[in-house]
């Protein structure tokens, strides 16, 4: 798991997507900030899914690094995380599953759709 | 009448306090780069383009594929090649022995490309002119599963030696893909591959995904690769 205190986790230098991720939640945010005439953003709520491939910790770092200076410098970021879900292309039963890897629990299936839990959206944010 | 305190005079302020409210945003952490990847989509339909998103590991024999690819099918496609890597333009040099049009994007720190870097990058290329644009991601199976360039297929290179479990490691990436090309065949006698785990493991992830066996080194199975390139574009061009 990368954190603050990982060598070479910081602006310039990180090579993970969730940099990009979250550059794009800041550039999000101040957008509607500007066009809601707000003086400060105050939270910002995310759901990411388990499945997601995104990190939820890296994005809290990285938002740090990537708000500084803007609008949504030190507002509280909040993060829904959403469980995975899948549907069995045999039996055609859901089923709660952890990786994208999961064997049916129904019926032993390995052939799983994905319906939940890839989620990574910006749903909402509170302005001052 | 004032709005704010309801007495007759218009010409005064009352310096409330700001109330915090809730704004609905509902948009994709990918929104920006998805908007991009729809423009881009968009002009790649209407130069009527095969476009592909070529992903793996570094290493796998990609731009590999993409030399032998180019030569062998020389007269019959045009081809232009977005070459995606952190530094050097080594890749672009060895394309641009084969006479094909190639562009190199340097990420510099980034691990993948974006919308953005190809919309910019297919600039310098004559689209009409050309039946498929291969672009060769960053060699990395994590982060260039999220990003959308714009592509009609992402398409996903193992070689054998990686061992046949990267499907499972790096999930995201093999349920992206529409075509994984199993490379590197001609090693089959000396290594330690199963080759039909493999496929099951690819397809444990991915039920609809596409398999294909080749080896760029010995030429063996690259037919079926090449059938499947003429049909994509000739599907492009209506």
């Amino acid at each position: 798991m990368w954190t603050r205190e990982c060598p070479g986790f910081f602006k310039k230098g990180c090579a993970l997507h969730e940099l990009s991720l979250t550059q794009n939640i800041v550039d999000l945010a101040t957008e509607h900030a500007d066009r809601e005439d707000a003086k400060k953003i105050l939270s910002i709520t995310l759901e990411i899914g388990a499945l997601s491939g995104v990190v939820a910790e890296a994005v809290e770092f990285a938002f740090d690094v990537c708000s500084k200076g803007t609008l949504a410098e030190g507002a509280d970021l909040r993060i829904r995380h959403i469980i995975g879900k899948g549907r069995c292309l045999d039996c055609h039963k859901e089923a709660a599953i952890k990786t994208l890897t999961h064997v049916c629990p129904h019926c032993g299936s390995l052939s799983l759709e994905t319906v939940q839990g890839q989620e990574m959206k910006f749903t909402e944010m509170e302005i001052d | 009448m004032c709005t704010e305190c309801g007495c007759s005079s218009t010409g005064h302020s009352h310096n409330l306090e700001h109330e915090s409210r809730t704004i609905r945003v509902e948009e994709d952490l990918l929104a920006k780069n998805n908007r991009l990847a729809v423009g881009n989509r968009q002009l790649f339909a209407a130069k009527q383009l095969l476009v592909l998103n070529l992903v793996s590991s570094p290493g796998s024999g990609k731009t590999s594929i993409l030399e032998r690819t180019l030569t062998d099918l020389q007269g019959k496609l045009k081809f232009s090649v977005l070459e995606g890597d952190q530094q050097t333009t080594n890749d672009a040099d060895r394309i641009a022995a084969t006479g094909v049009p190639v562009k190199q994007i340097n990420t510099g720190a980034g691990c993948h490309l974006d919308a953005h870097m190809v919309g910019h990058g297919v600039e310098s290329f004559d689209l009409v002119e050309t039946d498929i644009l291969m672009i060769e991601n960053v060699g990395n199976l994590v982060c260039p599963a999220s990003f959308d360039l714009g592509e009609d297929h992402k398409v996903a290179v193992l070689s054998i030696t990686e061992g046949e479990d990267k499907p499972l490691k790096y999930p995201l990436m093999f349920q992206a893909a529409d075509l994984m090309l199993i490379n590197k065949i001609d090693l089959l006698p000396h290594i330690n591959f199963d080759l039909e785990q493999c496929k099951a493991f690819a397809r444990q992830i991915n039920p609809q995904i596409e398999i294909m066996e080749l080896s760029c080194h010995s030429g063996a199975g690259m037919q079926q690769w090449y059938d499947w390139l003429v049909q994509g574009a000739n599907r492009k061009r209506h």
